[in-house]
């Protein structure tokens, strides 16, 4: 790599190709978003000991309840692991609406807006580490659910496609909560908005118990939701069965949020310093 | 003959109601400190960070080494430092790595940077600091993290944002020194603050800036001399010595003296004989001052006198301004 001189007394600037910036400002900035993972390790150990309460109780709570609902040959926990992934990088991607709104706080932001940065990266290091952080999250849940008796019905593929999948989800997502972050300003205000979106999701959803056991009028929106749809999808790349239908809307819901929100979400971050 | 290194011609901003900036003109020569004096709300923030390429202007030009903030954003972005008014450093990362990212951030060449961050370290006091998370700094050292983090890439412009507020005596003279030394370099530096005595210490030239206009321009010495150089504050045990104390003062001075409550103040222009003069007939007439005070004369003084109000009038101005829940809510660092 070699170096230009653009003015005296400044220090020479990296030669670079337009991708290979948008690179290195990329991981600077994921760089920086994923060490405050390691520097304050309750981040990462209160998003993971909820889920892990969530696995054990309702494994060992709610299990023999729910158990005469659930197709035949399908023990609960199997059931329910596929939920538990999507409910994990639901409420996680919370973080980047939190991270941005506490940054643009704190001013760093603006500085990041006087330096010669690519404008996206500001975003993509939001939402990339926070991919990152779903990655651990999710195998270190499928650990603990294999501990409890979580068993995949399908092959290596089928997980490694279900663990993809819900991700991928969780990226798309991001955007969303980096969009209400940066316009909010606020990150109590952020993390307080995001709880009455969230909720009727996960809750209202087939992640934890079929849509069969809810009344009438709810199920419709249990069986096609956005966050039943991923969950139903990843449920069908783990258990075996009908699979492509589920996938397709679920990737149709990913690509939907990213086509709105990664527009939306720049955009919000110009108008926010 | 000296270029010029920021050129600024009528710049207006509007934030919402506020108007921001109301059309601004100045230039700055290279290798100067020039100083935007002014209370809060009154528009200095508006225009380093619009010169600094974080807003863009609704009206007028501003230029940069003679690039355009909005037009070659990118090339002003390579040519310029900020330290913004909030000590914007990530606090999980350690003072070291802040200035890295910082470095990074600004295109560096790599193998320049590490070296870059030490010196920086070095000189700002922080190498003890260097490998301990920003989060367990007290808030004098962030500030000076953030001050050298604006300088990782060497810019040719500098822009510091009330640079010295939370800094204690010390720190702050070292940093005057340090800007004092950046200038020798050959940096422009762009200064914003609300004391008289920061920009006399350090700028070259300055402005006075108040609802978005400026109100004054030249050499602290100038504005100085314009006030009437020194003030003078006595200070009365009872309120019949106050009304006697006026009379003779007055006698002495040739004007009435401002009167607050118990306090008497007034212009000094030729420092302190007058202080002797006027002593010395409060003494024959009888009359003891609990109190008195040779003073420089600061921003509130120079805001009294140019435009006929206090600068902490500006406060409620400083508090509608902008994304008012952002600003209001940042640290609170402001008086």
């Amino acid at each position: 790599m070699s170096a230009t001189t653009i003015a005296t007394g400044r220090l020479p600037v990296a030669k670079r190709s337009a991708l290979a910036k948008e690179f290195n400002d990329g991981r600077a900035m994921i760089g920086r978003n994923l060490i405050a993972y390691k520097r304050v390790p309750q981040l990462l150990v209160f998003s993971t000991i909820q889920p892990v309460i969530f696995v054990l109780m309702f494994t060992y709570v709610f299990g023999g309840a729910i158990a005469g609902a659930l197709p035949p040959g399908v023990p609960y926990v199997d059931y329910l692991m596929p939920g538990i992934f999507v409910q994990t990088v639901v409420f996680g991607s919370l973080a980047a609406g939190v991270g941005l709104a506490t940054d643009l706080k704190s001013g760093l932001l603006e500085r990041f807006a006087s330096l010669p940065v690519t404008r996206s990266s500001v975003l993509v290091g939001r939402t990339g580490a926070d991919l990152g952080r779903n990655i651990f999250v999710v195998i270190l849940m499928f650990i603990v659910g294999t501990i409890v008796g979580f068993r995949v019905h399908t092959n290596v593929f089928g997980l490694l496609g279900s663990m993809a999948l819900v991700v991928y989800f969780g990226f798309a997502l991001s955007w969303i909560f980096a969009t209400l972050g940066l316009a909010v300003k606020d990150p109590e205000t952020a993390q307080a908005a995001a709880f009455p979106i969230l909720a009727p999701l996960v809750f209202a959803s087939v992640a934890f118990v079929p849509a069969t056991s809810m009344p009438g009028w709810l199920q419709p929106w249990a069986n096609n939701q956005p966050v039943s749809s991923v969950v139903l999808a990843a449920r069908a790349l783990v258990l075996g069965g009908p699979t492509a239908h589920y996938v397709f809307w679920a990737l149709f819901w990913c690509t939907v949020v990213l086509v709105i929100f990664v527009p939306l979400g720049v955009r919000t971050y110009r108008r926010a310093i | 003959m000296p270029t010029t290194a920021v050129r600024v011609s009528g710049l207006t901003k509007k934030f919402g109601e506020v108007q921001a900036l109301a059309g601004i003109d100045f230039e700055i020569p290279e290798g100067t400190i020039f100083g935007l004096l002014g209370p809060n709300g009154a528009g200095k923030t508006t225009a380093v960070r619009i010169l600094a390429t974080v807003h863009r202007p609704d009206a007028g030009t501003a230029e940069v080494l003679g690039y355009d903030v909005v037009n070659d954003a990118h090339e002003v972005r390579m040519r310029i430092g900020l330290a913004g008014q909030y000590a914007a450093v990530d606090p999980n990362l350690t003072g070291r790595e802040n200035l890295r990212l910082m470095g990074r951030l600004a295109q560096v060449e790599p193998s320049y940077i590490p070296p870059r961050a030490d010196e920086l370290l070095h000189s700002f006091d922080l190498v003890d600091a260097g490998d301990r998370p920003v989060r367990t700094y007290s808030g004098g050292m962030r500030r000076r993290l953030d001050v050298a983090a604006s300088l990782v890439q060497k810019p040719p412009v500098l822009f510091l944002d009330e640079p010295t507020t939370g800094l204690d005596l010390q720190s702050r003279q070292e940093l005057w020194n340090t800007i004092r030394n950046l200038v020798r370099e050959g940096t422009t530096v762009i200064l914003t603050t609300q004391y008289l005595e920061e920009a006399d210490q350090l700028a070259d030239d300055l402005i006075v800036i108040d609802h978005g206009k400026i109100i004054a321009q030249g050499t602290a010495g100038e504005l100085k001399r314009n006030l009437g150089g020194t003030v003078i504050e006595l200070t009365m045990a009872e309120d019949a010595d106050v009304d006697k104390a006026v009379s003779l003062v007055g006698a002495v001075v040739g004007t009435e003296p401002e009167r607050q409550g118990s306090l008497l103040r007034m212009p000094s222009p030729d420092g302190s004989h007058l202080l002797t003069e006027m002593l010395r007939r409060l003494d024959d007439g009888g009359v003891q001052p609990t109190g008195v005070a040779l003073r420089e004369p600061s921003l509130d003084d120079v805001f009294l006198a140019l435009t006929g109000h206090a600068a902490e009038e500006e406060e409620a101005a400083a508090n509608g301004r902008g994304n008012g829940q952002a600003k209001g809510g940042r640290k609170g660092r402001r008086s």
